[in-house]
C-alpha cells in the first residue's frame, strides 16, 4: 500500500490494520471473498484520502465502515439484478447494521485465523503467497505483481482462484481444531518462508525497485510470534529470517554481484537483527523441540556470531548439518554438511561425503553439486579439475549473479 | 519458476499456414486463443508475443559509420522464432505439461527447409535466468 504522498506512517498503519479490519468484516458478512475485495477497496480509498484529509480519529472503524458499505453495495446490486426472485429485505446480510464503536469486535486472533485460511493446504503455494500478501499483508495486487515480476492480472487471477478454492472447500473462518493445527501451522510457516526467500535475492538493476518481500515476511512472522509466543517453530523461523536478512547489505557488491559468506565485509552485518535472532533461537532450542527452522537458524547464528570467517565454529556447523540431514533428508543439507566437514577434517573428507550424492536424482540437473565439488577440489589443490567444474556449474545455473560468481571463480588464479 | 515456451517456424512457414484448409486454420487460431486465455486464468501467464512473418526479417550489422547494414543473407536451413509464451509455474513438470498442451494445437504438417515433412508445431522449453535464492 503506497500512498501518493508516500506517507510511510500511513502505509504502515494501513497494513497493520488490514487483517484486523478484514477479520471484523468477514465475521459480520460471512463471505470471505467479498469481504476481502471490499477491504482492499477501503484500503485504497484510505491511501487516497488520509494523506490529504488527515488520519481519522478511529482509523480502524473508518476502514470497517467503508468496507462494510462496499459489501452492502455489492450485495444490493446483486439483489437488484435478481429482483425477479423477489428477495426479501431480511436477506441483506448483517453488513447493513450500523457499525458501533471502534474496539468492540476486534479479535486479536483474526490475523492468525486469516493466515490459516490464506495458507490452507488446498491452495497452490503461488496462490497462497499472493492471497496472504494481500489479505494479511495489506499489499495491493499491483505491489505483489511488481515484487514477483509478473503482470498484475496474473496475480489477480491467483488471488481469485485462491478465494474460489477457499469457498469450495468451505474452510470455516475460525481457528483450526487441535487435531489439525500442527499441520495447518506448518503450511503457514512454509508460505512465510517462501515469501522470505523470494525476497532474499541479489539486488541488481531494476530489481532494486522490488517490494521488500523479506521485510514483509519478517513483519508477518513477528505477528504470528506475538500470537503464539510459546511456539518454538515460529520462533525458529523468525530467528532464521532475522539472521539471514542481517547479512543482506554484505552479500551483494555494487554491481549486484554475489559475495559469498567467507568474503563478506562482516562490519556491514546488522548487529541488532543478529542479537535478536540469536536470542530467539537460543530460547527456542532451550525448549527442547528441535525442528527444521530452529536448526537452520542455529547454523545461521553460528556464522553470524563469528567476527571473522576464521573464527567460525565449524565443528558446531558440521554437527548442526548432521541434525538437519536427519530432520529433512535434504540434498542441500548434505552439500552444506560436506563443506563444513571439509573445514573441520580437510577437503578430501568433504569430497568423500559428496560421492553418494552423484547418484541423487534430486541433484541431477542442479549446478550445486558441481559447484561444491569445484570448491573442495580447489582447496585440495586440484585447480585444473576445479576450473572445469566451476564452468560446468556456471553453464547449469539459472541464476545470473551465481553464474557470474562461478565464472569469476573459474577465472581466478 | 519462469519458463519461455518457444515456437519456431521455417522461413516460409507463415505462407504454408495461410494455405491450410480454412477449417484447420480457424481451429488452430481458436485453440491458441483458448490456450492463452486459460493460462491467464490459471495465474500462470507472464507474457506472450507473436511475431510477424520471418519473410520480413532483416539481418542487421553495424556499418563502419555505425549505421545499420541490412544486406545479410539468412542460411537456408535457419529456423525462425514465431512467438513465445513466458509462464510462471510451480515446477518444471508443469512447464512441460503446458508445452505439450500447446503442441497439441490442430494443424497440418509443414515442409522444413531441407524438404522433409515435420510436425507443424513443437515447443522449445527454456528456463528464464533469475536472481539467486540462497538460504545458506
Amino acid at each position: 500500500m503506497t500512498s501518493p504522498g508516500g506517507d510511510h506512517r500511513i502505509d504502515l498503519l494501513l497494513r497493520d490494520l488490514a487483517p484486523q479490519v478484514l477479520g471484523v468484516v468477514v465475521r459480520r458478512c460471512r463471505d470471505f471473498a467479498a469481504s476481502e475485495d471490499a477491504v482492499q477497496e477501503a484500503l485504497i480509498a484510505a491511501t487516497d484520502q488520509w494523506p490529504r484529509e488527515g488520519v481519522p480519529e478511529h482509523p480502524r472503524g473508518w476502514l470497517v465502515r467503508v468496507a462494510l458499505r462496499r459489501v452492502t453495495d455489492t450485495v444490493r446490486s446483486d439483489i437488484s439484478r435478481r429482483k425477479r426472485e423477489a428477495v426479501a429485505a431480511d436477506e441483506l446480510p448483517l453488513a447493513i447494521a450500523p457499525v458501533m464503536s471502534d474496539e468492540s469486535d476486534i479479535d486479536p486472533n483474526d490475523s492468525l485465523v486469516l493466515l490459516f485460511m490464506c495458507c490452507h493446504p488446498s491452495l497452490t503455494s503461488a496462490s497462497a503467497i499472493a492471497l496472504t500478501l494481500r489479505a494479511v499483508g495489506g499489499l495491493t495486487t499491483a505491489e505483489i505483481a511488481k515484487a514477483f515480476l509478473v503482470p498484475e492480472s496474473t496475480i489477480g487471477q491467483r488471488i481469485s482462484r485462491a478465494k474460489q478454492s477457499i469457498k469450495s472447500s468451505a474452510v470455516p473462518f475460525q481457528m483450526p481444531d487441535a487435531g489439525e493445527s500442527v499441520d495447518r501451522l506448518s503450511s503457514v510457516l512454509h508460505v512465510l518462508y517462501l515469501i522470505f526467500s523470494e525476497g532474499y535475492t541479489a539486488s541488481s538493476g531494476a530489481e532494486l525497485q522490488r517490494t521488500d518481500l523479506s521485510g514483509e515476511a519478517i513483519r508477518l512472522t513477528r505477528q504470528v510470534r506475538r500470537l503464539l509466543p510459546e511456539n518454538p517453530d515460529v520462533a525458529g523461523l523468525l530467528a532464521l529470517m532475522l539472521l539471514t536478512d542481517a547479512r543482506r547489505l554484505a552479500r551483494t557488491g555494487p554491481n549486484g554481484e554475489l559475495i559469498p559468506l567467507d568474503e563478506q565485509d562482516r562490519s556491514l552485518w546488522h548487529r541488532r537483527a543478529i542479537e535478536e535472532g540469536v536470542a530467539l533461537v537460543s530460547e527456542a532450542l532451550a525448549r527442547g523441540s528441535v525442528g527444521e527452522y530452529q536448526v537452520q537458524a542455529a547454523i545461521a547464528a553460528v556464522h553470524d556470531e563469528a567476527a571473522r570467517v576464521e573464527d567460525t565454529d565449524w565443528p558446531q556447523v558440521q554437527a548442526l548439518y548432521e541434525m538437519l540431514i536427519r530432520l529433512t533428508d535434504s540434498p542441500l543439507a548434505r552439500l552444506n554438511h560436506a563443506i563444513a566437514a571439509a573445514m573441520v577434517e580437510g577437503p578430501l573428507a568433504g569430497l568423500r561425503l559428496l560421492e553418494p550424492l552423484e547418484s541423487d536424482e534430486r541433484l541431477r540437473n542442479s549446478h550445486r553439486l558441481d559447484a561444491v565439488r569445484a570448491h573442495l577440489l580447489e582447496r585440495a589443490g586440484q585447480r585444473e579439475k576445479a576450473v572445469e567444474l566451476y564452468r560446468v556449474a556456471a553453464a547449469k545455473t539459472t541464476s545470473l549473479p551465481e553464474r557470474n560468481y562461478l565464472l569469476r571463480k573459474a577465472g581466478d588464479g | 519458476m519462469k519458463y519461455m515456451l518457444i515456437m519456431n517456424t521455417p522461413k516460409d512457414g507463415y505462407t504454408q499456414y495461410m494455405n491450410w484448409p480454412r477449417k484447420v486454420l480457424e481451429a488452430n487460431m481458436a485453440f491458441m486463443r483458448t490456450f492463452t486465455r486459460k493460462l491467464g486464468e490459471a495465474g500462470e501467464l507472464v507474457d506472450t508475443v507473436g511475431l510477424a512473418s520471418p519473410q520480413q526479417a532483416k539481418l542487421v550489422r553495424a556499418g563502419k559509420d555505425g549505421k545499420p547494414v541490412t544486406d545479410g543473407v539468412f542460411p537456408e536451413s535457419k529456423e525462425f522464432l514465431a512467438g513465445y509464451w513466458i509462464i510462471d509455474v510451480e515446477s518444471p513438470e508443469r512447464a512441460l505439461a503446458i508445452a505439450a498442451e500447446a503442441a497439441a494445437a490442430p494443424g497440418v504438417p509443414v515442409k522444413a527447409a531441407d524438404g522433409s515433412t515435420i510436425d507443424h508445431l513443437w515447443i522449445e522449453v527454456r528456463e528464464v535466468m533469475n536472481s539467486v535464492q540462497d538460504m545458506k
